[in-house]
């Protein structure tokens, strides 16, 4: 009878629990000192005294395009470090004067280009580009850019030719760069982390290029199964000292793959505004069967609603891979998964689509990233285990 | 090398985005000739306009917010133009409040507009920051007659028009009747009281043990004089409160809800306590009838029609009440005189009630989030 009423018990307050939501209300805060909200940066801030002085500038002359570029350029910048995104509808705000207008001049266009590559419409900033270069054939930031894209795109040969015209127009290592991430996918890894590895030893690069080029050559070891050379190239990295999000996201990444949960932790457990990152630490969490972990799966739904609901769809990927691998979902990871093929076709959007597919039992939706990857010649490791489980899987 | 820097920074590997870029979340409840809005809008997007962090530190602080209240509030209402029928509605902001969402801490801003006549067109015309960012967007939720719909402004489209259709008597009582339906499934302590009730009404009580009942007669009559006792009860109390003739603290009612769904639960189980079961579905009925009126303020009732929207409330509340019954009757009439359902069903379905409704009681008796979400 005591167990019996043990058992009533517990499912009394499983139900109760389901059944009683709270809602949150808007409340009038008692404390005038209680800390509501923290901003990008104090009015001291070297970075906040910069682009002050740059909008005071571009106030007195809303149409002077120098200003407005210089102005726009730092804060797409500035969004990239911090991973806000409202950095670009503040630069694209001040390229509005040129913004519709129907042949802006190159350097706005070139911004508008790369603000469209950020919102994932890569085709209208391939052409963005196009024009760029109609005009200015030896642009360079412009090839760099539309290298970028196509190399997303999966464009790989175009992607080449991209980088190909940087020769003679940029310092060699920019050009080596560029070359050396396709090279590293498409079969040539080997060439790539050489040429790579003499970069980082040889050339005086500026922080960022440094973090650049040593993300790319840890990310290349790492899909080779070079363990140790990626645990130094991220190094290496992190030693430049700049914050970057794609850094952490991509470390954070191989840390998972190497189960080291703790490492994860420790890299991210501040790391809640970014989606990608919380997404990471939460898989760590879950993993380590943290009760947090809970908490912040639930963040993540309400952040991905919060996004639908503005009806925008820039975060498809990490949407896949969250209710994959934290919902469990894997009927409705996987059109999320096939819809971010479409767009965007990186390792990472190749790994989720064959996790998907594989979980929901549906290989046939595997096959347009096997046939990126027999006609790539792919090199990843992981993705070469997960295309043979589904070529092996008794389905 | 300038240029270099550039180069690299701007095309490196797309970042892990932080959530999303800014949207303010407007609310707008037409009535009559009236709206009653709610307008949430970033703090972080207020700091941009109009400068918030007086002191500089990177933090805003509940009395920075404050102080700025008056720029805040003339900023926000110079950005928003509603208009009825071409002519412009007039605002006045009621109260500035915080709330969180997913990627911060937003400013409330309730406010009321008046317009000259009952509206037929609503104009809505929205400029809030697209001078400063133009991907900022307006999430717009519009609440006519109980129905909702929702839009979104951007700065490719900031002024949208909405017909306000004519409030219909029948899709009003329609709206209030399906609630009512609503409220008694969803509103779980109602129905485990009832079913907790109903429970014994497929038996009788001989000699001290529970034997099945003989004719479907009599098991009826049984359970009619329960659902009609319980049904007079709270539709009394119900019209009582929401015509404010007798009010009674929230938490008391609710707590003696739990506590009525614990007696019925302890009078299965100890069946000599409770030979009048229509009784005590009347005398409980009383205050679950307090809980229904709760629900009726909670959707906001129509001043012009008060008695229509309760009385089909009431309406939904019993076809609610007839459904559980009529899924509950046939099935425990035809298994009533099975080994299991005396004990199973009767003392085991009792006992579930009783523990679930323990802990309503406790929760709500001294105001306790036993299970925090």
């Amino acid at each position: 009878m005591n167990r019996l009423f043990t058992i009533v018990c517990m499912v009394g307050w499983f139900m109760v629990s389901h059944v009683d939501a709270t809602y949150a209300e808007p409340y009038r805060p008692t404390d005038d000192t209680q800390v509501l909200q923290q901003l990008s940066f104090k009015a001291s801030d070297p970075v906040a005294r910069e682009l002050d002085s740059l909008r005071t500038n571009l106030r007195g002359n809303p149409r002077n395009l120098e200003s407005a570029v210089k102005l726009a350029t730092r804060y797409i910048e500035q969004g990239r470090s911090e991973g806000d995104p409202r950095f670009l509808g503040q630069a694209q705000a001040i390229l509005s004067p040129w913004w519709n207008e129907p042949t802006p001049p190159p350097a706005a266009l070139l911004l508008r280009a790369t603000i469209r590559q950020n919102a994932h419409e890569f085709d209208q900033a391939l052409a963005d580009l196009d024009l760029v270069l109609a005009v200015e054939p030896n642009n360079a930031q412009a090839w760099l850019t539309k290298a970028s894209i196509l190399q997303v795109q999966a464009r790989y040969d175009e992607a080449r030719r991209a980088c190909q015209r940087l020769t003679r127009l940029t310092a060699s290592h920019v050009l080596l760069g560029c070359l050396s991430d396709i090279a590293g996918v498409t079969g040539q890894s080997v060439k790539s982390r050489e040429l790579l590895r003499q970069v980082l030893s040889n050339t005086i690069l500026s922080g960022l290029e440094r973090i650049w080029i040593a993300t790319i050559l840890a990310e290349t070891a790492a899909r080779t199964g070079a363990i140790r050379e990626a645990e130094e190239s991220f190094a290496e990295a992190f030693k430049v000292g700049i914050k970057d999000q794609y850094l952490l996201g991509a470390y954070g990444d191989f840390l998972l793959d190497q189960r080291r949960y703790q490492d994860v932790m420790s890299l991210l457990r501040s790391e809640t505004r970014a989606d990608g990152l919380l997404l990471r630490l939460a898989l760590a969490e879950q993993a380590l069967k943290l009760p947090m972990f809970q908490n912040h799966t639930a963040e993540l739904a309400a952040r991905f609603a919060a996004g639908r609901d503005r009806g925008t769809t820039v975060h498809v990927r990490e949407e896949a891979r969250f209710t994959l691998t934290l919902q469990h979902d894997a009927h409705r990871a996987l059109p999320l998964a096939q819809a971010n093929w479409n767009v965007q076709r990186e390792p990472a959007d190749a790994k989720i689509l064959l996790e998907s597919a594989l979980a929901a039992k549906n290989p046939p939706a595997a096959q347009p990233v096997l046939d990126w990857m027999t006609s790539n010649h792919v090199e990843d490791f992981h993705l070469q285990q997960l295309a043979k489980q589904i070529q092996e899987a008794p389905f | 090398m300038r240029i270099l820097l550039v180069i690299v920074s701007l095309v490196f590997a797309l970042p892990a985005w932080a959530h999303k870029p800014s949207d303010s979340y407007l609310s707008l409840s037409v009535q009559n000739n009236h709206i009653e809005g709610q307008w949430d809008i970033a703090l972080r997007d207020l700091a941009d306009a109009i400068g918030l962090d007086s002191n500089g530190n990177g933090q805003l602080t509940w009395g920075e917010v404050r102080n700025k209240h008056d720029e805040i509030r003339a900023y926000a209402l110079s950005r928003l133009a509603l208009s009825a029928d071409q002519q412009a509605c007039t605002t006045q902001l009621l109260e500035q409040l915080i709330d969180h969402h997913t990627d911060g801490t937003y400013s409330v801003l309730r406010f009321r507009s008046d317009c000259d006549a009952p509206i037929e067109r609503l104009a809505v015309d929205y400029q809030l920051l697209f001078d400063i960012d133009a991907q900022h967007k307006g999430l717009l939720r519009l609440t006519q007659g109980g129905q909702t719909s929702t839009a979104i402004f951007s700065r490719e489209l900031t002024t949208q028009e909405f017909s306000i259709t004519e409030r219909s008597r029948w899709t009003e009582s329609m709206q209030f009747i399906h609630e009512g339906t609503w409220h008694i499934w969803l509103g779980f302590d109602h129905v485990l009281f009832l079913l907790v009730l109903l429970l014994p009404s497929v038996l009788i009580r001989v000699e001290g043990h529970w034997k099945a009942a003989d004719d479907f007669a009599s098991v009826c009559w049984n359970v009619v004089s329960i659902v009609t006792a319980f049904t007079m009860a709270h539709s009394l109390t119900l019209s009582l409160a929401t015509l404010d003739i007798i009010q009674l603290p929230s938490r008391f009612v609710e707590s003696t809800i739990a506590a009525s769904v614990v007696l019925a639960g302890l009078g299965n189980l100890y069946p000599t306590m409770m030979t009048r079961r229509w009784m005590v579905a009347f005398g409980f009925g009383l205050i679950h009838g307090f809980g229904f009126a709760a629900v009726l303020t909670d959707l906001g009732l129509p001043h012009d029609s008060l008695l229509l929207s309760l009385v089909s409330f009431n309406i939904g509340v019993e076809i609610g009440q007839l459904a559980i019954v009529a899924a509950f009757l046939p099935l425990a009439y035809l298994i009533r005189r099975s080994w299991s359902y005396p004990r199973l069903v009767l003392t085991g379905g009792s006992l579930a009630v009783i523990a679930i409704a323990l802990i309503w009681f406790t929760e709500r008796a001294f105001d306790l989030q036993l299970f925090p979400i």
